[in-house]
């Protein structure tokens, strides 16, 4: 079997050195009512090609990003990576080391991830970062926890306009330490202003998305100013994307700031793995989840990095660590490292700017579409809400005919939202995909109007 | 030679990657200013912080930080608990099929019917291997399934109208136990294992109550022992209305032989970059799937992928047509529906060895562990005298009463001879605990090797132990002063002031 490097003759020997008969001695501890008496019911075992029949057989009945043009957004972004980023992370010494427990010969993953904690403090405008969480939405889960511990409080305050997994997400987080999540109204796609109203001194944090889930900018300065007027902290949601146009977290006055790193450099992947990356203020520094590295010496007085801190995590402090979190994203960090590396501040810029004109080109030619308008007034970045005039879900599946991703229909989400699409444009569509998206969705809404 | 930060490389001007110039026409003013329409105090004012570097500055520093770098394709990583096996090529070129890497986790479920369909089958095959009857791959490391888990036990308890609010956890436990138990919101009452290294009974008996929500247990424990009273240890915990909870991270030693569910297990995690091959990365991506039995899987994040008739669907197990898990259960975990990609390899290897395959990787783990242990068992103590499952622990206290010499330097001085140490310090139990995982991927003359170069290492601290607490030499840096990082920390690059050079 070809990932066992021992034939017959190695087998006997070890046996025979532990003066055994068979394997089979050595599960002897194993009472009799627990073993499995029968062999395990499994397909396999397959060789090589017959597996990439299989699994391509698989792969292929996908519509995947290459097959159909994606405008699909809504927290998982079609952005372009360089090829750069994908032979960094397949090197094998990055890709199956583990977590650096010996720093001496893991200074490759430990320099990545100061590097990596840099450029994430670089982005948001905050003094400190950690070495990455599981995706965005749990990086909320563990900013609310991070919060509570912070301040002693347990009231929350979420805006209807955050990604509604997320919300969910966070509401897993809450319910052990019985944290209350109480929700901020809204207004025209936005939080509405009289939400600085429901700040007091009990609340933990408030939190605001931005972009929040319908693409719109929202302007959180009225709410950080009422958080700390009130000693709560303020937690932005951000796309780190949108950091090289919009106001940093840091800018803005954050306190924590938490968002998802798959559109930096990472692949769709159904759904991950992805990123979650959390940013803090210095003086929050030891209430923080997850890993972090640290710059050092050695005893030659050479530079070199290690993990530090280690008395907030869970090998030290048990049931008082700040979090759980142990195995965490590290090859995803390195790849937004390997990806910001490249395209530096300018191409991150660039990026950003592509994106917004690009959305901004599409909401507008749609708009000329009969029947078909903006659902919301208001700036956006690079994703947004159409009003179309058929159901969204109808409209999504005959689009998928045409070979477009054409947007998240948001009927699910709420009543009353079934004509609704989320549209998202990256810095990957070209001007071909976007006219030929609005020439599908006038011909598929054309075909219903004739009926 | 040191590698400088990536931000100390490169210079004004240098860049790594192009986009085509932008071939839509802009808003009249929006050329330069893309958010026009944006308020002044939200566009950002400073640009942010990054580094510039041209293409070859970028690959060129990376590929040095990986060559300083261990890992298993380059040696042996016998990291206790960790089972660091050899990661399979041909898994990670399966799991960037396009028809996989490039599907977004929205796309209709008519689009994506290929996806669903894998996500239903590693179920299936994970099912059968633990004797659940359904999982969720939401969890998306080890700790996070913990996590997921204890919620499942919390929503259980509470559907049935009862409070229990202690958690049971033995003190061979992972770290990530209780810290997971704490997470939600249960106190942690942890019970000694006995001189075989099993749980003792009868601390067990004073610790259950009707108080208690459930225990978690490892089984082979972090010893490396199966804990031999398992049928009776879950008898006992259901007979207190608790439940038994199952870790997962050392299910390699006994696939194919035994299964958590037949054991009396309710609630399992897995952890598929251990067990399943998939690579560590550095520290994660991992993948964190929880089973459970038939009755708690009402409980389970959602959404979970059903079959109807040929095609398959996402179930969120409320109302029809939601997107939003049903009331009562834990919800999500995730955004999206876990790390499919480290799903893809699971199933891979899982094909890849059948289930026939899967009891040899167990059987060869297990013999390769024990043979390193006797042979070992002259250079160390071995705290619990007996057959070990994959893993086993040495203990170096004799050593270092005779020599002065601890296991951290121990470990230390494998540097030098190229090999991997294994886990130090942990199980918390045993003094100056050296654990051990060869994992089945390892070749007889590995072992032979690795156990020659720990007992030259012994010999060593024997005639000349200061050169043991100096070690490592040769590797790209010496030991390095954590103390002064921790009380000093330096945790980001920032550019130097003006005038300070």
């Amino acid at each position: 079997m070809s990932y066992i490097p021992q034939g017959e003759e190695e087998r006997a020997r070890m046996l025979a050195a532990l003066g055994l008969e068979s394997v089979e001695e050595l599960y002897a501890v194993l009472p009799e009512e627990a073993r499995l008496g029968r062999p395990l019911r499994l397909p396999g075992p397959l060789s090589e090609l017959e597996l990439e029949r299989e699994l391509g057989g698989l792969a292929a009945r996908n519509a995947d990003a290459s097959k159909a043009v994606c405008f699909l957004g809504a927290g998982a972004y079609d952005r372009w990576v360089p090829a750069v980023v994908d032979a960094i992370v397949g090197r094998g010494e990055f890709l199956t080391a583990y977590t650096p427990y010996q720093p001496e010969v893991s200074q490759g993953t430990l320099q990545s991830i100061f590097e990596y904690q840099s450029m994430i403090c670089g982005l948001t405008g905050l003094e400190v970062a950690n070495a990455s969480l599981y995706d965005g939405a749990s990086a909320l889960g563990e900013a609310l926890l991070m919060a509570a511990n912070v301040t002693g409080r347990e009231r929350f305050l979420l805006p209807s306009t955050l990604h509604p997994f997320y919300r969910d997400v966070a509401e897993a987080y809450a319910r052990g330490p019985r944290l209350r999540l109480e929700t901020l109204p809204e207004e025209g796609g936005r939080i509405a202003a009289g939400a600085v109203s429901q700040v007091d001194e009990t609340v933990a944090a408030v939190v605001v998305q931005q972009p929040n889930f319908l693409g719109l900018i929202e302007d959180p300065r009225p709410l950080v100013e009422a958080a700390h007027a009130g000693g709560a902290l303020a937690v932005l949601v951000v796309d780190p994307v949108s950091l090289g146009l919009l106001a940093s977290p840091g800018e803005l006055g954050a306190d924590i700031a938490v968002g998802e790193g798959q559109p930096l450099g990472s692949h769709l992947n159904f759904g991950g793995p992805y990123l979650g990356f959390l940013a803090a203020r210095e003086r929050y520094v030891r209430r923080m989840p997850g890993r972090i590295a640290g710059q050092t010496r050695d005893v030659d007085g050479r530079v070199g990095y290690v993990l530090t801190l280690q008395a907030r995590e869970q090998h030290i402090r048990r049931e008082r660590a700040t979090s759980n979190v142990c195995t965490n994203e590290a090859l995803v960090a390195l790849a937004a490292s390997v990806y910001l590396a490249t395209l530096g501040t300018r191409g991150l810029g660039e990026v950003a700017r592509q994106s917004a004109l690009k959305a901004r080109y599409l909401a507008a030619e749609l708009g000329r579409l009969p029947g078909v308008r903006l659902a919301f007034d208001g700036p956006f970045f690079d994703e947004f809400v159409v009003e179309l005039p058929q159901e969204a879900e109808a409209v999504s599946e005959a689009m998928l005919d045409r070979g477009f991703l054409a947007g998240l229909p948001l009927g699910r989400f709420r009543p009353g939202w079934e004509r609704r699409l989320l549209v998202a444009v990256t810095e990957k569509r070209s001007r071909e995909e976007l006219d030929g998206y609005v020439r599908a969705l006038g011909e598929v809404l054309a075909a219903w109007a004739s009926r | 030679m040191g590698e400088p930060l990536i931000y100390e490389l490169g210079g004004p001007g240098h860049r790594g990657a192009e986009l085509p110039p932008l071939d839509v026409p802009a808003p009249a003013g929006a050329e330069e200013e893309p958010l026009a329409d944006l308020p002044a105090g939200l566009r950002r004012r400073e640009a942010p912080l990054l580094p510039e570097v041209s293409e070859p500055e970028v690959v060129r520093h990376y590929t040095r930080l990986s060559e300083m770098n261990y890992a298993v394709d380059n040696g042996f990583y016998p990291l206790g608990s960790c089972t660091m096996k050899y990661n399979p090529k041909r898994n990670d070129a399966l799991a960037a099929l396009p028809g996989f890497r490039d599907l977004h986790p929205l796309a209709p479920e008519r689009a994506s019917q290929g996806a669903l369909e894998l996500m239903a089958r590693l179920e299936a095959a994970l099912a059968e291997i633990t004797g659940m009857a359904r999982f969720s791959l939401q969890p998306a490391a080890g700790a996070q399934g913990e996590f997921t888990g204890l919620s499942i036990v919390r929503a259980y308890h509470e559907s049935r109208g009862e409070r229990r609010e202690k958690v049971i956890v033995p003190d061979s436990a992972h770290g990530t136990n209780p810290a997971s138990a704490a997470m939600c919101g249960y106190q942690v009452v942890e019970v000694r294992s006995d001189a075989r290294g099993g749980i003792d009974l009868e601390a067990l008996e004073a610790a259950l109550g009707p108080d208690v929500a459930a225990l978690m247990l490892t089984n082979p424990n972090t010893l490396g022992l199966f804990d031999e009273q398992t049928l009776e240890i879950a008898r006992r915990v259901h007979a207190a209305g608790a439940l038994l909870y199952y870790d997962g991270a050392n299910l390699n030693a006994i696939l194919g032989r035994a299964r958590p569910g037949d054991m009396g297990f309710d609630i399992v995690h897995l952890n598929l970059h251990k067990t399943f091959s998939g690579p560590h990365g550095g520290g994660g991506p991992g993948s964190g799937p929880v089973g459970v039995v038939s009755g708690l899987e009402p409980f389970l994040p959602r959404p979970l992928v059903v079959r109807d008739g040929d095609r398959y669907r996402f179930d969120w197990g409320g109302e029809g047509g939601t997107a939003r898990p049903a009331a009562g259960g834990v919800g999500k975990v995730q955004a999206f529906w876990g790390n499919f990609a480290v799903a893809v390899r699971a199933y891979a290897y899982i094909l890849t060895l059948g289930g026939e395959g899967l009891r040899q990787v167990a059987e060869t783990a297990v013999l390769n562990a024990n043979y390193l242990m006797r042979r070992l068992a002259g250079s160390f103590e071995l705290p619990y005298d007996r057959s070990c499952m994959h893993e086993f622990v040495l203990s170096g206290e004799r050593l270092r009463k005779e020599t002065g010499v601890r296991v951290l330097d121990v470990a230390k001085r494998l540097l030098d001879y190229g090999f991997h140490p294994g886990t130090v310090y942990f199980p918390l139990i045993v003094e100056e605990a050296l654990m051990i995982e060869p994992t089945e991927t390892e070749s007889l003359a590995t072992l032979d090797a690795y156990a020659e170069a720990l007992e030259a290492i012994v010999r060593e601290a024997r005639e000349e132990p200061e050169k043991l607490r100096q070690a490592p030499f040769t590797t790209p840096v010496r030991r390095l002063d954590e103390v002064s990082a921790a009380r000093r920390p330096v945790l980001r690059w920032q550019p130097r002031q003006a005038g300070q050079g």
